[in-house]
């Protein structure tokens, strides 16, 4: 006989007794706790690839100097007047240094990188192309936007009169890595630049928009000598986004924009994926705790002698409590590892048979532990609370009448 | 020598605060010595279950005062009448009342069990000395369910002595039984009686087996006909 303490052997020994309620709700704690993880694991890590892909190639959040725009100086509601918007020249942030140092300084913000940009003209021979002129610091754009990652030939090396330019712009060109292609401004200043790299960022247009020159070189072409147009920011929490972006804008007076507000669709489809996983989650749970709390309840109208000759021969309320409390107890951590165990599977065999458009797996093999003791905690918790009634019921029978059934 | 149980006035009604108030005990003065073998023997419905638990502190009195030991119970809360109940008091049902989930020996060890909350050897020992000393030593790991009735009584007996109580109350412990199983049942409680000098309080109808009891208290229409 095993020694264990009083209220362990005998609720050890109620499972035993109860073996196809055991089971049962075994399987039904097994199956709650797996869709848990499985569907948590799955729809964060769907999650990430898509915040990945989306918010890999750009600034979590960009300040630009705010667009100009035509003012009447007569009173609004006195006069009728038809404003029309301005055209928009390239405008520098006023003291870009400054304001750069500012974002730097400000908690959550990762990484800081100026830029210049402004459109022009890729020519080669006969061919064209329209483009977007990116003036950067490499190594601090690096830090915003992993370029490496993307990089298809050469290097992210913008120094002296290097470019890097996306593959279709490449192939609209008909050049490759050491190359020379000539930059053309709207003003008609030109330059010639060697492409140290070719990169593909996943996103066509982009790629062909999109020529990556020093900052000093573009502030020569634009004309904008000295100055920026705009400072790309990546931030720690990309959901604190938007609330490091707003103080941003009342202390620089700059147009602060997150990825929250040019992605509003893109986060309203998360949020709502989010939504539904956590009612999802939230019906299992409560599922579960039925389950257990239903299977207990007829428990002690079964063991209702038992529990009234324990009580007579002097097994305090307090101990008959443990004696199902613990009872809970096992189904949670029975069914949390068990559910665990199933939930690796489910996500083994989910990552083996679905495939992202370049042959990679959709999903990783791999779950995250955080999500793991988690839910095992959350499997553990219902298992007190849903046997924590039936326990109280049990603890208060009287021995008299609980024998005399 | 003292009294283990001592009853002064002791009434207990049924259906308090509401319209119908039913009393079954009138008044008990009782008194049971150490070591004592009565019988407690009268009609069905003359409140001798009542008394018996009401002795084994497993329901309270409506009024009056009892003693275990010399200590009021009344002025004990929950906590001490269970342990006092656990240590004092050994109980022996008419349907022996075993877990059937529990292997003879465990149940024999069960008292201890809940006693010191651990199944220790020194409790495991205790049990098979007690199953051997009323003939069960080859039925120790077997279920109630495997055993015969007189046996399922016996391991009840056992069960009983395992705290080495100091008052045994049975409540029709050959009830159930056949005559030579009865006899069996009776001899084996008069012997632990005198082996052990626990006092026990037996309720019977077989007016055979009161009179071989020490003593005989007659209880009617829940009082008792006999004085303390």
């Amino acid at each position: 006989m095993l020694r264990l303490p009083f209220a362990v052997m005998v609720s050890l020994r109620y499972l035993r007794e109860g073996r196809m309620q055991t089971v049962l709700i075994l399987a039904g704690v097994t199956g709650g706790v797996a869709v848990i993880i499985f569907l948590t694991t799955l729809i964060s890590q769907l999650q990430a690839s898509i915040i990945d892909k989306t918010l890999g190639s750009q600034a979590h959040i960009v300040l630009k100097a705010a667009r100009a725009a035509n003012r009447t100086t007569l009173p609004p509601d006195q006069t009728a007047a038809i404003i029309q918007p301005r055209a928009q020249a390239l405008r520098a942030i006023d003291q870009w240094s400054a304001v750069a140092r500012l974002a730097e300084q400000t908690p959550g913000v990762l990484a800081v990188s100026p830029m210049l940009s402004g459109a022009g003209f890729a020519t080669r021979a006969d061919a064209n192309q329209p483009i977007a002129m990116m003036g950067v610091d490499a190594r601090a754009y690096q830090r915003i936007v992993r370029m490496d990652k993307y990089l298809q030939a050469g290097r992210f090396d913008v120094s002296g009169a290097n470019a890097v330019i996306g593959v279709e712009l490449a192939k609209d060109l008909g050049v490759t890595v050491g190359d020379k292609i000539r930059l053309v401004t709207m003003d008609g200043r030109n330059d010639l630049f060697s492409i140290a790299g070719i990169f593909d960022i996943g996103n066509r247009d982009l790629n062909r928009r999109w020529v990556f020159i020093s900052v000093k070189v573009a502030q020569t072409l634009l004309d904008l000598p000295g100055g920026i147009t705009q400072i790309d920011l990546r931030v720690a929490d990309l959901f604190a986004a938007e609330t490091i972006a707003r103080p941003l804008q009342a202390q620089t007076g700059l147009s602060v924009e997150s990825w929250m507000q040019t992605n509003a669709q893109l986060l309203s489809a998360l949020n709502s994926q989010s939504i539904s996983n956590n009612l999802i989650r939230a019906f299992v749970t409560v599922i579960v705790a039925v389950g257990i709390a239903s299977v207990l309840v007829v428990s002690v109208v079964q063991k209702q002698k038992e529990i009234g000759i324990l009580r007579a021969m002097g097994a305090s309320p307090q101990r008959i409590m443990a004696v199902f409390l613990l009872q809970g107890s096992f189904y949670g951590l029975a069914g949390s590892a068990l559910g665990s165990a199933l939930a690796l599977g489910l996500v083994q065999f989910f990552s083996r048979i679905t495939r992202n458009a370049d042959g990679s797996a959709l999903v990783s093999p791999d779950l995250d532990l955080s999500v793991v003791i988690s839910a095992c905690a959350l499997a553990l918790v219902v298992g007190l609370l849903a046997a924590a009634l039936p326990a109280r019921r049990a603890a208060k029978l009287d021995p008299v009448q609980a024998i005399r059934v | 020598m003292g009294n283990i149980v001592e009853l002064r006035q002791v009434r207990k009604s049924y259906g308090e605060g509401t319209p119908v108030v039913t009393e079954v005990l009138h008044g008990i003065d009782l008194a049971i010595a150490e070591g004592e073998f009565a019988a407690l023997t009268g009609p069905s419905g003359s409140g001798k279950s009542t008394l018996l638990n009401i002795i084994g502190l497993l329901e309270h009195a409506s009024s009056g005062q009892l003693l275990i030991n010399g200590e009021d119970t009344a002025q004990l809360g929950d906590a001490a009448i269970t342990a006092l109940r656990g240590r004092t008091i050994g109980f022996i049902f008419q349907f022996h009342h075993l877990l059937p989930g529990f292997s003879a020996l465990e149940n024999v060890m069960m008292p201890a069990i809940i006693d010191s909350g651990w199944p220790s050897a020194q409790a495991h020992d205790d049990a098979m000395r007690l199953l051997t000393q009323v003939g069960l030593k080859d039925a120790a790991h077997k279920r109630p369910s495997q055993l015969s009735g007189g046996m399922q009584q016996r391991v009840a007996i056992a069960r009983a002595l395992s705290l080495s109580p100091r008052l045994i109350l049975a409540d029709e412990p050959t009830g159930n039984l056949d005559t030579h199983s009865a006899n069996d049942i009776f001899e084996l409680l008069q012997s632990i009686n005198q082996e052990r000098q626990s006092a026990c309080l037996i309720v019977t109808h077989d007016p055979g087996l009161a009179a071989r009891c020490q003593r005989q208290i007659q209880m009617v229409d829940g009082q008792l006909l006999n004085g303390p």
